[in-house]
């Protein structure tokens, strides 16, 4: 029979958060989620599986699309990280957060964030995709409202938009 | 999340020769954690005995792709999408490729690693059947040197390899000889995206003539560990591909393979379906994959 | 609808802003001071009497705050429909994952640990884990027979078709439980003190459902229970009646501690101990004539209700009353039951019975059809309802509906008789089968018979002190659409521009019950409700001269502001009140059952991939009458939502159950549908209207549910030629059928390895 083991010590880890440096005190082993919402109230990012299946907790990490949930606080040290409190300043985003609202794209919003962080990560990389690439690159996404029609179609109008300004 | 974090050590080293030495400090103790997608799960299931981890995500030495002129090194830290935007890796490793592009979402795929695929050694995992018909060498790497050994017997039983306490898969090589094979992969889960495997194929083949000169098959999610289909392989080697072959093959196939009932499938289910597969990997092969 | 309208138009979702940009506040976005975090030990066993609990060592339990059911203040029970069911379990465990003990702590990561820690010796009991166990009574687990529920719906004289039948037709369908799988776990967040009383916040659909089974518990009036609703991650009925008890359990810690208590379910607790859709059995007996028209018949309609009554009376009702479908029956006999087994309490979930029997009903067309010699088509064509006809229960049907012509709209949109045919000769050869199918359906909205006239919702509109205009309802918004739809007919009905109207949180202590947000209610009775109560707002101010007949929206709050000043609160009420027309005799389940009913069919174009036994839904029309369309994109929305949910009913969602528990509760193991396999879904509408709805509207939220499945089993059938009556129906089961079909030598020997 094992005895309890003795607690590990926190440690301090800097990151950069929608574009603000900060220092906090948490387990190396606490995720990545957890440091958002707990310690820094960044409560835009969800929970909804904690197994990396249903991207609720999508952030970017060094503008990789990553599931927060799976992700050691210590392997965040040093990482640039953009949440969804992080895109509403960024002039582009604002035309995908619009068309969202616009298309349909948000019933309950639960997955919401995720949702609209990893079109932002699809629209960075492909400003104009077809419907079979923003299908792939929101596979990642769970949504359990809208059937995803309606999200493909804010993504759509989102990058037809984008292309006109 | 049904694990206290004060219960668990992570380091970051930093290097490749740090992260050694602290495997070498005390063999097993510690867990090696690349992207975490495998390890994480477990941990946030309660599920991880682990109760030390070091991190190797990111280390410059393992996650770099070297072309060489008739070998290719991945670096074991190779992230899937690492993989999908290698150009080489795309046109003469296809069936690599394939696995990557359907491993998880775009966040899996930009964590999940190479070697982490292979070290956590889920018969289901998605990119060792492909290692296993590109015949692909291991360089294990540990503070007693480093070791080249062949993928086929890296595997010794369920969740069980070669590599020890001490060590790390340090680079997957792959012997560019392939470009000229015909390729072709199929993964079947219980959706389109985000399933695990529940049969999956990596097929390589030659054919001349209508004659099959050179045939590779492995599966994935059909016995204990991924299995190379030998016998399969074995019958249908020198013989022309005809109706007669394609289901002679496919019952070799469905008899070689020994799948399980489990929470995913049947066994029955998965059989059949081997069989299926090789069978339309053999008609594909000759309608696309003549080469002469 | 005129043009520049609001009722008709997309407008932006009233609480979207907050959704976009992750400032929408849910449960567990919510930290008091000096919180705890709550958990739950639960039973390991089906059934068995509860001797001991052992606190084992290793853990300070003089940090935990502990809950038994002796700490309850009031009844032992989660109120509802009856008390039956406890919130702890009263000394005997009924099911796998029964909630024993709660436990309360400072930190949640202790909390796997602790209630590992608890173990619990039992006299174990023997349980029954199925319908049919259930039925042959070898163990009483429920009342005197394990039945929660039983009636017969009759009409006409069933007995006396037999004999001139030309063709008896016999089937029996059957469904697997469904979990709803909200993205957001439940959750609830409690407070206590001796002067303000119980408040709790949380993910739910039913406020006053909450209020009152906290009352019971907790032994407060009404007026010391304060429920909030926050914003809410996705309910699909599994928060209609579980958040009581998360609720509750959330309560007792408070109240003991002392300090406001959260408690938020993981995703594997959610599924494992919550609740599930009804698995179901129908067996259908059917009369025919030799020209295809049904002369009567028998179903026997059963549900699986888990191991206490909660809803299962009402899922019943619905289902048996939707047994028979859009069609005429001459005569019918539909015996409905609802039994008891040692699972986790099965509940409310879109559809709410209905899914269950109209699968059943529309796979046996499709099985009358081959019987007679007619096809699909022509086999509904010859029964569909007529206006003038009567329902199963004897309702007559008002409206002018012409379901023929639905049915050949639904056909042109999906060009169903060209792909049948081109299926056909592709089918010959090749490495798939194509097939399409159809399902011919409707559903009643608003609640079954009586209930909207017992639930007397109550709603109101105010105006403040600044002139604005707020709804106060207790309807939920899920993402449905509640607040949007609602604004919209306010601000219809008061001549406002959309934002000028608001829509107060549902708080029990702010709002009036206008009822439960379920049985696709709101828009059409809550709505028609709001207008009622609007227009009483402006009836007062035009009745004191302080408006003219048009005005402009300035003006309107320039009226409001006056008034307020003057008199003080304005604030004005509506209360539902049964149309003459909708009469219902609960006793023998016959009469006016729904308001109106929203009618559809839709068209499944399925591939079959003969590698794989995979099916791949490859093109889906929608059609369906509802009366009036508020708000296109939210309608929509919903239809393809639940197309989505109904596709993951069909072909992905299994629950793997031992012994009364879900085996597979994490979704890397419970399958719904990605992005990758959903076909593009065509959404068509058409509008009738309805005297009995807001703005002519219908009730949409669950119709969409209810004609997925059979018309994509039906579609498979026409690939394959091989019928499958059961889902999910997944490709192991494909494989299964079509290898016991197969000639012996294609048999496959298997090499079976060891798991």
């Amino acid at each position: 029979m094992s005895e309890s083991p003795q607690p590990v010590a926190k440690c301090e880890i800097s990151l950069t958060v929608n574009g603000q440096v900060v220092t906090v005190c948490v387990h190396a082993m606490d995720r990545l989620l957890d440091v958002l919402r707990h310690e820094l109230g960044l409560a835009g990012t969800k929970e909804g599986c904690g197994e990396g299946e249903c991207g609720s907790c999508s952030v970017l990490m060094d503008g990789m699309l990553v599931n927060s949930c799976l992700i050691p606080a210590l392997q965040a040290s040093g990482t640039n990280i953009v949440t969804i409190e992080g895109l509403a300043s960024d002039g582009r985003l604002r035309v995908l957060q619009q068309a969202f609202l616009e298309c349909g794209g948000a019933q309950c919003g639960i997955c919401t964030p995720g949702m609209i962080l990893a079109a932002h990560h699809l629209l960075r990389k492909n400003p104009q995709p077809t419907v079979e690439e923003i299908r792939e690159g929101l596979s990642g996404n769970l949504c359990r409202c809208t059937g995803y029609m309606q999200i493909f179609e804010a993504v759509a109008e989102a990058g037809r938009r984008e292309a006109t300004t | 999340m049904r694990a206290h974090p004060a219960e668990y050590e992570l380091f970051a080293p930093g290097g490749l020769s740090a992260v050694l030495s602290l495997l070498a400090q005390a063999p097993g103790a510690w867990l090696p954690i690349a992207g975490g997608t495998d390890v994480m799960v477990q941990y946030s299931a309660g599920n991880l005995r682990a109760r030390r981890l070091v991190s190797i995500w990111n280390l410059p030495e393992l996650r770099r792709i070297e072309v060489l002129s008739d070998e290719m090194q991945i670096g074991a830290g190779c992230t899937y999408t690492d993989l999908r935007e290698h150009g080489v890796v795309s046109r003469e490793f296809a069936l690599l490729s394939s696995a990557a592009r359907w491993t998880g979402g775009i966040a899996n795929q930009n964590r999940g690693t190479l070697g982490g695929n292979i070290v956590n050694a889920s018969p289901a995992a998605d990119s060792l059947p492909a290692l296993l018909v590109y015949e692909a060498e291991l360089l294990l790497v540990s503070v007693r040197g480093e070791r080249r050994v062949p993928y086929r017997d890296f595997h010794v039983g369920y969740r069980r390899t070669q590599i020890a306490p001490d060590e790390l898969i340090r680079t997957i090589c792959l012997k560019r000889r392939f470009s000229e094979y015909y390729a072709q992969a199929r993964k079947v889960g219980a959706r389109n995206a985000q399933a695990i495997a529940k049969v999956s194929l990596a097929g390589l083949g030659r054919l001349a003539d209508g004659v099959v000169e050179d045939i590779r098959l492995a599966m994935g999610s059909v016995a204990p560990v991924p299995l190379r289909l030998t016998e399969t392989e074995r019958i249908v080697k020198g013989r022309r591909v005809d109706p007669v072959l394609v289901q002679l093959a496919r019952k070799t196939a469905a008899a070689e393979v020994r799948p399980i009932d489990d929470i995913r499938s049947t066994a029955r289910y998965r059989a059949a379906v081997a069989g299926n597969l090789v069978a339309e990997f053999l008609e594909n092969m000759s309608t696309n994959g003549s080469i002469t | 609808m005129k043009k520049g309208s609001i009722v008709g138009a997309s407008v932006p979702r009233k609480e979207g802003r907050g959704k976009v940009t992750g400032q929408a506040r849910y449960v567990d976005d919510m930290v008091l001071p000096g919180m705890l975090y709550g958990a739950t030990v639960r039973s390991r066993l089906p059934r068995g009497k509860i001797k001991k609990f052992n606190f084992g060592p290793g853990i300070n339990w003089n940090e935990f705050v502990v809950v038994s059911p002796e700490d309850i203040p009031g009844k032992n029970c989660i109120a509802l429909l009856d008390e039956d069911q406890p919130c702890l379990a009263d000394g005997i465990a009924n099911h796998p994952e029964e909630p024993l003990l709660l436990l309360a702590h400072a930190d949640r990561h202790v909390f796997p640990k602790a209630v590992e820690a608890v173990s619990v010796e039992y006299d174990p009991l023997p349980a029954i884990f199925s319908m049919e166990e259930s039925e042959r009574l070898s163990q009483i687990i429920w009342g005197a027979d394990n039945t929660f529920e039983s009636f017969v719906i009759e009409k006409g004289d069933v007995d006396a078709v037999w004999e001139n039948a030309d063709h008896i037709v016999e089937g029996e369908y059957t469904t697997g439980a469904q979990e709803h799988l909200y993205i957001e776990n439940n959750g609830m967040i409690a407070a206590f003190d001796q002067r303000q009383g119980l408040t709790v916040w949380g993910s739910l659909q039913c406020p006053f459902y909450v209020h009152k089974a906290l009352m019971k518990l907790c032994d407060l009036p009404a007026d010391r229970v304060r429920v909030v609703q926050m914003e809410t991650g996705g309910a699909f009925g599994g928060k209609e009646e579980y958040p009581s008890m998360i609720a509750a359990h959330a309560a007792l810690l408070a109240i003991k501690s002392g300090k406001p208590v959260k408690i938020i379910y993981d995703r594997m607790e959610d599924m494992a101990a919550t609740t599930k859709r009804h698995p179901s059995r129908t067996r259908h007996r059917t009369a025919v004539s030799k020209d295809g028209s049904i002369l009567g018949g028998e179903i026997e309609f059963t549900l699986d209700g888990g191991a206490y009554k909660t809803l299962s009376p009402v899922v019943l009702s619905r289902g048996a009353i939707h047994a028979g479908g859009p069609y005429y029956w001459p005569s019918i006999r539909i015996r409905a039951r609802a039994v008891a087994t040692n699972a986790p309490p099965h509940g409310a979930f879109r559809g709410f019975g209905a899914p269950q029997s109209l699968f059943a009903l529309e796979r046996h067309m499709d099985r009358i059809a081959h019987a007679v010699g007619l096809s699909s088509v022509e086999i509904r064509r010859r029964n569909l309802l007529k206006p003038g006809q009567t329902t199963t229960t004897g309702q007559v049907v008002r409206e002018e509906i012409n379901l023929g012509k639905l049915l050949d709209r639904a056909l042109e949109l999906s060009d169903y008789y060209a792909k049948k045919e081109k299926f056909a000769a592709e089918n010959q050869q090749g490495r798939q089968k194509k097939g399409i199918g159809i399902a011919a359906f409707l559903h009643g909205a608003g609640f079954t018979g009586s209930g909207e006239r017992y639930l007397g919702s109550v709603v109101g509109v105010e105006a403040g002190a600044d002139g604005s205009v707020r709804i106060l309802v207790s309807s939920t918004e899920f993402g449905q659409g509640t607040k949007t739809a609602l604004c919209q007919i306010v601000a219809e009905a008061l001549g406002l521009r959309y934002e000028d109207v608001g829509i107060a949180q549902p708080d029990t202590k702010e709002v009036p019950n206008s009822g439960p947000t379920v049985a696709s209610r709101t828009v059409m009775v809550v709505g028609k409700l709001v207008q009622s109560a609007a227009a009483g707002i402006k009836q007062t101010l035009t009745a004191r001269g302080m408006l003219g007949d048009s005005y402009s929206p300035e003006e309107f709050r320039a009226a409001c502001r006056a008034y307020v000043a003057e008199h003080g609160k304005f604030r004005c009420l509506a209360r539902y009140e049964q149309p003459d027309d909708v009469a219902w005799d609960e006793k023998e389940h016959r009469g006016s059952a729904y308001a109106a009913f929203a009618w559809a069919v839709y068209v499944a174009e399925v591939s079959v991939d003969l590698a794989t036994y995979s099916v791949s839904v490859d093109d889906f029309v929608a059609l369906q009458e509802v009366g009036k369309v508020l708000h296109p994109v939210l309608a929509s929305g919903q239809i393809i939502g639940g197309v989505a949910q109904a596709i993951g009913f069909a072909l992905y969602e299994k629950v793997i159950w031992e012994k009364g528990r879900m085996q597979n509760g994490q979704m890397t193991n419970y399958i719904m549908p990605t992005s990758a396999d959903l076909p593009a879904i065509r959404v068509y509408f058409e509008e009738l209207g309805n005297v009995h709805g807001a703005y002519g509207a219908k009730g949409i939220g669950e119709l969409p549910m209810d004609g997925p499945a059979p018309a994509i089993l039906n579609a498979i059938e026409d690939a394959l030629d091989v019928p499958f009556n059961s889902i999910p129906l997944l490709p192991e089961d494909i494989f299964d059928a079509l290898a016991e079909r197969a000639a012996p030598e294609s048999a496959i020997p298997l090499a079976r390895g060891k798991p």
